[in-house]
This record gives structure tokens, C-alpha cells and sequence, in this order.
């Protein structure tokens, strides 16, 4: 089956690959700064807290509309979000306390609602605890507007707020000195985060939500040191993820979207955290590698050098069992000559007999300059 | 109330007491999103046990979970330490991949038989009382109340065995360090406590209440004391007092008893909040209220003494002149004249004020600084 056919055929799967994917790109994006700020568990409290407010939106307009439930989840997760802020701020209760505090009973409450709502005699409910983990099957081409109108919002605003943002992302001290309303952005910025967690929500489902929040922004940064190719990498690896996430769960029966979204997006941090270049771990191991290997080169150099000073002419041979001595136990010495001789540096003038090179002085002074006690040997 | 209530009670008020034990340590070491974290990776064991074994009621599983409890922990600190990801992002990442992988397991290869997300994710009560405990024919009850009977009395015997060193460990780890307390230990024992914790109540009440449950009761205590004992008491029960509230009120409204629980949980807190003696918003206006009116007091004293005496005092030392000088507004001047008046540091005459001997002293004292 080529492309094309593929989209054109299943108009589901397009559809939902495209809520699944504009998902990606808006929560992604705004989750930079929900994890540059240390927030990342802030978005699993407020898509738990927006459970009740889907379910009172519900019964409230008896309608099951998804802009009626998704201002309903904006609502309870905003209100949730101002309760941990004033928690934190009038007690001595720590931020982790009051947001498992909040996630906790307003999930709870929503439960409670819902189970309520469930089993009262005309409900017409059957489709509410979608929410908990999410259908993107069930996605509608109006959903998918509402999810990129309001997206599209959360984005505009970002970009309108850019310098701000940023600022109070990495020096909130800073930003408030130079008599920016630092609480007020604060708020705005968390409310953004309440949007792009709503959208998410019939998709992905409230406890699973918080993933796509954290993941691609904590893939993106070890790419990069910038914020503005951060959000850009964190927009494109949470499409990624959607689209992915969204195609794989549409193939299985019995799959809910949102767990596979997310080990979707777990794999791009994964792929990211061992092969992004400079932060990687497999960078790191092989930068370590070659410090060492710098490290021993520059160790015999130097034991040449002293040696030599002890002899008329620099370029005098040593066995290679006093350069092993005064190696100390780190090993490998013999190799490293070997790659000392490629390189030039030295050379072995007969049998485990060893001499610098002319090269190899000048490359043990170069080396050494910095070190604290070795001298430019004196020639004679 | 027949025989049948008073067992989910019962099991409710277990479950209170056994989450609500580990929850202070939790609170006050800022872990309670550990909690949320372990309370859902514990399905993946309860999921790889149940492929191993086969069989949803062997105590393998509870095993398994509490394995998986740990390796949460343990891969939260890896993340941690390759210093990449933030502390919180590493809770953030590690969880929920762990939690979708459970989900898919669950929904790809074990659709057939009772192990159904939504009930581990939400639990219910409702039906504890119906699996029995049946030993030698004889029914001894629900074996959800074994089972956390079981992990209560652990919790109970890590709690009072190592008291000493989780209170030292949690208050000043350093100390608890050099004095060779091994805290690495203590938080790896606890973190055992609230898996197993977590696992066997996950069957009865969900993880969410889990979360609550180990983190409502203890919170709330946080705002009434300051002494480990007392709140450890105290979350006991607010735990229970919680347990009981959510039963009647699911009664009432015939809905999730998990839910009503958490949901009476969060009302406690609430009312804490606002209301606590020391600690609660209320108090804290109030406190704040008076310290501005006890502050204004002395400041009026100093004014007066400065300008008592002197040329000028007719007109500095009227009520009139307090407006300009100190920049209150006049009801907020009028109100702390007459506070001082009544506590006997100024008099009053046709709004000139002059300073008693008690007032005198007052100014006195609060310029040196006491």
C-alpha cells in the first residue's frame, strides 16, 4: 500500500493523526517551560484535577459537546492550579505535597461524579470515562478544529509573551527586579499548560496526559542549548509521537491511544538521552574514552621526557619496563607507544628500547607547558 | 448497618491507617509525587507477576509489584544522576512509560480475564466483602482485610523498629550519614513500605486513593502540629475519620466509595486550611491584622514622645496631623487612637493626644528594641 492510498482511504486515521499530531506540537512546545522551570509534575496534577470539570460541565449542560467538556477541564484544572500556588505560598506544605494533594482529591472528586452521574436513571453519559484514558478513535473532524483553534491560541499567545516567558524561565529573580508582573506571567503561563493539557485530554485521557507534557520537551533539550530550537524540537518530537502513537493504536483492537502516544514519546527520550550529540550518554562514554586516551598519551610523553633529562641528548632510549614503573599501575603502555609510533612521537630504536622523536619532545613540551613542575628540557 | 458494611468500613479504615503510617515520611521528605508514581508502576508488576503465575491471588504478585515499586525509585535516581533530566522530569518520564506499558499489556494479552485497568486505576470497595478468605472450609472473612491487615502490621513494625533512624534521616540525612544510619537504607526500606503499601491496596480502593490516602491525612496533620508523634496520630485519624466520612457519603450518593473517600479527605484539608489555630488562612489575617494595629500602636507612642514638649506639639500631636505624618488613612488612624486609648498608652482631649506614662514606656521600649 503506498502513501497515498493510505491517507486517502482511512479518513479516520487522518483525521486522528492530525488531532493526534497538532496535540504534539502544542503540548510539546509549552512543556519546555513547564520543565525548564522544574514544573514537569504540574501538568499530572491539573489533567487529574480536570476530571471533575468534565464531569460537572456535563451535568450542568447535559451536553456532551467537546468544547463544553474541554472549557469544563480548563476550568477545574485552573482552580486546581491556583489552590497548589496558594497552598504552597500560605503554608509549609512543600509543592510535591499539594500537588499529589490536589491530583489526589479532585481526581477522587471527579471519580465520585462520575460514578454519580453514571448510575442516574436518564444519564446519557456512556462515553464520559473515555476521558480517563483516552479514544483518539473516537476523534471528530470538530474536535480536531477545537483542538487546533484553541492550540493555535495557546501557541499565539506564547509567541506574543516570548521574551517574558523566557526570562522568567531562567532568572525569575531577574525578571521580577526589571518590574515584571512575574506572578501575573506566572499565571498565564500555567494557564497556557491548562490549555494544552484540556486539548490532550479526549485523546490521550487525564492520567496519562502529563506525559506529553514532559517527554518531548525532555527529549528536545538534550539536543540543544536554545530555547527557541528547544520548542521548535519539542513541537516536531511530540507530532512525532502523536502521529506514531495514533497510526500504531488505530492498527490493534483494544489499544488505547494514550498509552501508546506515550511509549512512543518514551522511546524519543530514549533515543535522545543515549545518541543526542555533546549531552548523550554515548557521547559522554566516548569523550570519556578519549580524555583517557589523551590523558595515558601525555603520561608516557612526559615519563619520557623526565627520563631523558637525565641524559646528555633528549632522544635517548629507555626499556619499556621504567616507563611501566613510573606508568603507575594505569596499564597499557605498550599500546600506547604503539599509537605514539604511528603518530611520530617516538620511536623504538631495537628491542622494548624506547626514544622520542624530535616530534614527540616538541609534542611532551606542548603537552606539559600547562603542568606545574616539568621544565622545557635544557639541551646540553 | 449490617455485617456487610461494616466490613468495607473496616477494610477502609485499614487501608487508612496502613497508607496514612508511611504518608508522613513521604510528606515530610518531599516525595508525596513518589506516591502517585509507585501507586501506578505497581500494575506492571502486578502484570508480569500474573503472566508468570497465572493466578490474580497469589502473594507472588504482591511481590512483583513491590519489585517494580522499587525499580521506579531506581530508575527515577539513574535518570537523575546522568544529570540530563531534572529531578521531577525524571518522575515525570519514568511513571507513565512503566503505566502504558502495563495498560498495553493488559488490553494486548490479558483481556479475558479479571484484570481490568479502570478497576486498578479506581478501584472498588464495593466488592471486597465478596472475595472470602475460606481456610479449612471455614469463611473468616474478606481476605481484602487480611491482606491489609498483613501490610498494616508491617508497616506498623518497620515504623516502630526504625523510628529512631527514619525520624534522624528525614529531619538531617547529613547527620544521619556521619553517625552511620546508612539513610540510603531508610529511604530504600520506606520506598519497600509504600510499594507493598500501594500494591495491596490497590485491589481494594485503586491507586488514585492510594495517592490520597497517603498524602490528604498526613498534609493536613502538617498544619495542626509540629511534633512527629502527634502527627503521625493525627493522620491516623484524619485517615479513618476520612474513611468513614466517604463511606456515608457514597451511601448517600451511591457513587465510587474511593472517590466520596478522597473527596472527604480534601474537604478535611479544606477546612484546615482555613481554620487551623496556628496555621490556617484564617488565623494567619488574623495574626497579621493584629501584629499592623500593635505595630501602629508603638509607632503612634514614638511619634507623640518625639514631638511631646517641644513648640510644635499642638499641632503635631493631633489626631488631624497623624494623617500627613504617618500616612494612615483616617479611619485606620481613629481605630488605632482608640486602641491606644483603651490600652491606656495615650489620652485623648478634643483630638489632642498626649502620652500616658504607659505609653511613654512603650516607645521607650520598642526605640531601644527589645
Amino acid at each position: 500500500m503506498d502513501l497515498s492510498t493510505f491517507f486517502n482511504i482511512d479518513y479516520t486515521l487522518r483525521t486522528v493523526a492530525l488531532g493526534a499530531g497538532i496535540l504534539g506540537i502544542v503540548s510539546g512546545a509549552l512543556g519546555c517551560f513547564a520543565v525548564l522551570r522544574k514544573q514537569s509534575l504540574v501538568g499530572d496534577a491539573m489533567s487529574h484535577a480536570a476530571l471533575p470539570g468534565i464531569v460537572l460541565a456535563f451535568m450542568l449542560t447535559r451536553s456532551k459537546s467537546s468544547l463544553v467538556l474541554v472549557l469544563g477541564a480548563a476550568l477545574a484544572g485552573w482552580i486546581g492550579m491556583l489552590l497548589i500556588i496558594n497552598i504552597v505560598r500560605y503554608t509549609r506544605i512543600k509543592e510535591d505535597g499539594a500537588l499529589a494533594l490536589i491530583l489526589s482529591v479532585f481526581f477522587g472528586f471527579g471519580l465520585m461524579l462520575l460514578t454519580y452521574v453514571q448510575r442516574l436513571p436518564d444519564a446519557t453519559q456512556a462515553g464520559l470515562d473515555k476521558f480517563l484514558f483516552g479514544q483518539a478513535a473516537a476523534l471528530l473532524r470538530q474536535d480536531v478544529i477545537i483542538i487546533g483553534v484553541l492550540g493555535g491560541l495557546a501557541l499565539l499567545v506564547m509567541g506574543l509573551f516570548w521574551k517574558e516567558f523566557k526570562l522568567l524561565s531562567f532568572d525569575h529573580e531577574f525578571g521580577a527586579t526589571l518590574g515584571l508582573p512575574a506572578r501575573a506571567l506566572d499565571v498565564l503561563l500555567t494557564s497556557l499548560l491548562v490549555i494544552a493539557i484540556v486539548i490532550g485530554l479526549q485523546a490521550v485521557g487525564v492520567v496519562l496526559m502529563s506525559a506529553l507534557i514532559v517527554a518531548p520537551a525532555a527529549a528536545a533539550r538534550q539536543w540543544t542549548d536554545r530555547l527557541s530550537v528547544m520548542v521548535a524540537l519539542a513541537g516536531f518530537f511530540g507530532a512525532l509521537a502523536g502521529v506514531t502513537g495514533a497510526a500504531i493504536s488505530s492498527l490493534g483492537a483494544g489499544l488505547s491511544t494514550g498509552p501508546v502516544i506515550v511509549l512512543c514519546a518514551s522511546l524519543i527520550v530514549l533515543f535522545s538521552l543515549l545518541f543526542a550529540p555533546n549531552r548523550g550518554l554515548v557521547w559522554r562514554w566516548a569523550r570519556q574514552q578519549r580524555n583517557k586516551r589523551t590523558l595515558q598519551d601525555t603520561a608516557v610523553l612526559s615519563a619520557m621526557m623526565t627520563l631523558a633529562k637525565q641524559h646528555d641528548t633528549p632522544y635517548h632510549a629507555h626499556n619499556i619496563n621504567v616507563l611501566r614503573v613510573m606508568n603507575l599501575k594505569r596499564g597499557g603502555v605498550q599500546r600506547t607507544l604503539e599509537v605514539l609510533e604511528a603518530e611520530g612521537l617516538v620511536a623504538e630504536q631495537s628491542d622494548d628500547l624506547w626514544a622520542l622523536t624530535p616530534a614527540g619532545l616538541e609534542a611532551a613540551q606542548e603537552r606539559t607547558r600547562f603542568g606545574a613542575q616539568t621544565a622545557p628540557v635544557e639541551m646540553a | 448497618m449490617n455485617s456487610y458494611q461494616l466490613e468495607i468500613l473496616l477494610i477502609a479504615a485499614v487501608v487508612a491507617v496502613a497508607c496514612a503510617l508511611p504518608g508522613v515520611f513521604l510528606i515530610l521528605r518531599r516525595m508525596a509525587m513518589m506516591s502517585d508514581a509507585i501507586s501506578h508502576t505497581v500494575l506492571l508488576g502486578i502484570v508480569i507477576g500474573f503472566f508468570l503465575v497465572g493466578d490474580l491471588g497469589s502473594p507472588l504478585l504482591i511481590f512483583g509489584a513491590a519489585v517494580t515499586g522499587l525499580l521506579t525509585v531506581v530508575l527515577v535516581e539513574v535518570l537523575n544522576r546522568t544529570r540530563l533530566v531534572k529531578e521531577d522530569a525524571a518522575i515525570g518520564l519514568v511513571f507513565p512509560a512503566l503505566f502504558s506499558l502495563a495498560v498495553i499489556l493488559i488490553s494486548r494479552f490479558a483481556g479475558d480475564v479479571h484484570l481490568d485497568v479502570d478497576a486498578v486505576l479506581l478501584g472498588e470497595l464495593a466488592f471486597a466483602p465478596f472475595d472470602r478468605l475460606v481456610i479449612g472450609g471455614v469463611d473468616i472473612g474478606p481476605r481484602a482485610l487480611y491482606i491489609m491487615g498483613g501490610i498494616l502490621a508491617l508497616n506498623m513494625l518497620f515504623i516502630t523498629l526504625f523510628y529512631k533512624e527514619l525520624k534522624l534521616a528525614t529531619f538531617d540525612a547529613e547527620l544521619a550519614a556521619t553517625l552511620g544510619f546508612a539513610p540510603a537504607a531508610i529511604h530504600y526500606g520506606l520506598m519497600s513500605i509504600v510499594s507493598i503499601t500501594a500494591v495491596g491496596a490497590f485491589d481494594a480502593v485503586g491507586s488514585i486513593l492510594v495517592v490520597a490516602l497517603m498524602v490528604a491525612p498526613p498534609v493536613t496533620a502538617y498544619l495542626l502540629t509540629d511534633s512527629l508523634p502527634r502527627m503521625i496520630g493525627l493522620s491516623v485519624g484524619i485517615g479513618v475519620a476520612g474513611a468513614a466520612g466517604g463511606y456515608w457519603l457514597a451511601t448517600v450518593l451511591d457513587a465510587s466509595i474511593a472517590g466520596s473517600m478522597a473527596t472527604v479527605l480534601g474537604l478535611l484539608f479544606g477546612i484546615t486550611f482555613l481554620f487551623a489555630p496556628e496555621r490556617g488562612l484564617v488565623s494567619l489575617a488574623r495574626r497579621r491584622s493584629r501584629q499592623r494595629y500593635s505595630f501602629a500602636q508603638k509607632a503612634l507612642t514614638i511619634h507623640l514622645l518625639n514631638h511631646q514638649g517641644l513648640p510644635e506639639q499642638a499641632e503635631e500631636c493631633h489626631m488631624d496631623h497623624l494623617q500627613e505624618h504617618l500616612r494612615w488613612d483616617a479611619p485606620f488612624a481613629e481605630q488605632v487612637v482608640r486602641l491606644s486609648e483603651r490600652a491606656g498608652y495615650v489620652q485623648s482631649q478634643s483630638g489632642e493626644l498626649r502620652l500616658t506614662e504607659n505609653g511613654r514606656m512603650l516607645a521607650a521600649e520598642a526605640m531601644v528594641g527589645t
